[in-house]
């Protein structure tokens, strides 16, 4: 398979030797195996996130067999505490968690994305008063804070979307400042502003294409975070009670003495979903960033990548 | 001397950071509009009883009054008062602290160890096939796995084939025949503390197994590395000795700063677990809608956290003095 990938990425960069933006992400997505098979994974969970109620074999809201019912034909993963079929749950979860996982990275990206522009752009007092915000939220345990959050404000899908996206943000912010800083001193830029282009249009046009694939990678990291976080307020009782997701299946897995009954089958499913999704998404991620910045392949430069924080207020660890 | 600089500067900025937790904190346990007086419902809340509790909380002053007089009771130390149980809040977690601190303790020595072992054999051995792929997927897949799913498994794969106990902190059984000897106690605790700590740790050494493998793939190819190859030293002398002590450097920072994650996992840890710690006092608020001790908790936990960054600062500048600003 891989001399096949191997042979169409050479036709893609062959294809395709301008256009460097779209031409950098899908050279990386072919050219690595372990890119493409992050991808494929990512997306086929996806595909079976949006079409889930059609591939459920059984209602997710009704008993369908006896508790705790062992592996058969007809219940793939058996049941649960519920009587319910843990297959249908675990088709029923990933959309939960997808959602979560895509609209939460998609809050933290908008919102580091933005702080990150204006800071690294205008540069000054701005950049001065966004990252010192910045550095406090970094140095705040996200955890806690998130279960603060999610005990004050309720216990909705939206708003666990909203909580994990405005505690995330912080790392796209200081990643996508360091960036635009460089990008906003090159040549071209400095030449399209005498050409007479304004702070607006040159952000839209010269700097913003040129950190996308680092901001692509950055949310693709973010799904898996995301996903992870939504497991930890799922497990804590937090979660929207209305809803199934793999962080509840696990919590109910607990709840339901899943140990007592000897069901492996209620156990194991629900969390490796969530370990092959983060293994996948990170592996995409870290792809892209890698093909984007060789020396992160290298060294301990690389921490960020391993849920780290940076080192705070310390201007080298940009 | 330029280090003194750095340090006060860390210093401010520590002193900055509790600050603006402490305010922080105050803004989002208030922030629901209303106050918690008036969302109360019971038999006996009439409104002369709701009234006398506004005033015993002080919350029918303004709220900028309300902060003051909220700086000023943490500046004394109290932490507010329990609702569920009427204690202050400190007296309902200084236990459950207590009890965590070991285990986080052990844990993360667990997984340090596991992962600084790990990740120098897969430096040393680098490129092979079996060890150096073969830790790297599997520090992958610990570092992906959810911490208390792991717990679940170790449950339902360690403890219960090796009849080791895998909930509380200790055995009912244990004073029941006139008192157990202090050493009994320990073994008791030590039993009951080895599978929430174990969990823990694994949850944690697969991303120090990874930096410790590129930090030390890093020393590795220095000069003095060949250097003390050329002077013909044991390889174990040239890992230990000359690579690993510079490979430490940004570890160590590292773990300081991975503190929070570890109090995460701990709060999950100890609820798979129902370890008497922390995490399951904290989740024992929520059940409860005790806010000010989970009021308590956060800040306490944030206040760690910022104090571990804080010494992991000033660790770094003494480890490496090249770090001035």
């Amino acid at each position: 398979m891989s001399t096949a990938v191997e042979t169409a990425a050479q036709a893609e960069l062959a294809d395709q030797p301008i256009s460097p933006r779209h031409g950098f992400i899908r050279s990386v997505v072919f050219g690595q195996p372990a890119c493409f098979v992050g991808v494929s994974v990512v997306i086929a969970f996806t595909l079976i996130a949006i079409f889930a109620p059609l591939l459920e074999p059984y209602s997710v809201t009704q008993q369908v067999g006896k508790v705790y019912q062992p592996p058969s034909s007809q219940h793939w993963l058996g049941t649960d505490d519920g009587g319910i079929d843990v297959f249908s749950e675990l088709i029923a979860g990933a959309r939960v968690s997808m959602l979560v996982g895509f609209a939460g990275a998609a809050v933290a990206m908008l919102i580091g994305g933005l702080v990150g522009l204006i800071s690294g752009f205008y540069g000054g007092k701005s950049d001065i008063f966004l990252m010192r915000i910045t550095d406090y939220f970094l140095v705040i345990p996200d955890v806690p804070l998130m279960i603060v959050a999610a005990a004050i404000f309720g216990r909705s899908l939206t708003n666990i979307i909203i909580i994990i996206g405005v505690i995330y943000w912080t790392s796209t912010a200081r990643l996508i400042r360091a960036q635009v800083k460089s990008v906003r001193e090159r040549v071209y830029v400095k030449r399209a502003r005498a050409l007479g282009a304004g702070n607006r249009r040159l952000m839209r046009s010269h700097v913003l294409p040129q950190v996308t694939p680092l901001l692509i990678a950055n949310t693709v990291l973010m799904i898996a975070t995301a996903i992870f976080a939504e497991t930890y307020i799922s497990f804590l009782g937090l979660g929207d009670p209305s809803t199934i997701s793999w962080g509840r299946m696990i919590q109910n897995s607990l709840q339901g003495g899943a140990i007592f009954y000897k069901a492996w089958w209620a156990i194991i499913p629900p969390g490796l979903m969530v370990t092959i999704i983060i293994l996948a998404s990170t592996m995409v991620g870290t792809s892209i960033e890698d093909a984007l910045n060789p020396r992160l392949k290298v060294g301990h430069l690389s921490v960020r990548r391993f849920r780290l924080r940076p080192l705070v207020g310390r201007p080298g660890a940009d | 001397m330029r280090g003194m600089d750095y340090i006060i500067k860390r210093t401010i900025f520590a002193l900055i950071t509790v600050f603006v937790t402490i305010s922080l904190n105050f803004v989002l346990f208030r922030a629901v509009p209303g106050s918690a007086v008036s969302g109360l419902k019971c038999l006996h809340c009439t409104k002369q009883f709701k009234e006398a509790i506004t005033k015993q909380y002080g919350l029918d002053k303004s709220k900028w009054e309300q902060y003051v007089v909220y700086l000023q009771r943490l500046a004394h130390g109290d932490l507010g008062t329990s609702i569920a149980d009427n204690r202050p809040v400190w007296d309902d977690i200084k236990q459950p602290l207590l009890n965590t601190l070991p285990m986080i303790a052990v844990g993360t020595i667990v997984s340090i160890l596991l992962g600084v072992l790990s990740g120098v054999i897969a430096a040393w051995r680098r490129g092979t096939k079996l060890v150096d792929t073969g830790n790297m997927w599997t520090a992958l897949t610990f570092y992906a796995a959810p911490t208390q799913w792991i717990g679940l498994l170790v449950i339902f794969y360690v403890a219960i084939p090796l009849g080791l106990p895998a909930a509380g902190i200790s055995s009912n059984t244990l004073g029941l025949f006139g008192s157990a000897s202090e050493w009994a106690i320990l073994q008791d605790r030590f039993n009951h503390l080895l599978l929430p700590a174990l969990t823990l740790g694994i949850g944690l050494y697969g991303e120090y197994s990874l930096i410790v493998r590129s930090s030390m793939l890093e020393t590795l190819g220095e000069d003095y590395v060949l250097t003390a190859r050329a002077k013909g030293l044991p390889n174990w002398a040239i890992v230990w000795k000359h690579g690993l002590r510079n490979a430490m450097l940004p570890l160590i920072t590292l773990i300081a700063l991975s503190l929070g994650y570890i109090v995460a996992g701990a709060i999950v840890v100890e609820d798979v677990f129902s370890y008497p710690g922390i995490g399951l006092a904290t989740i024992d608020a929520l059940n409860k809608r005790d806010y000010p001790v989970l009021e308590g908790i956060f800040l306490v936990l944030t206040l760690a956290v910022i104090a571990a960054n804080f010494v992991a600062d000033i660790l770094y500048f003494v480890f490496d003095p090249r770090v001035t600003t």
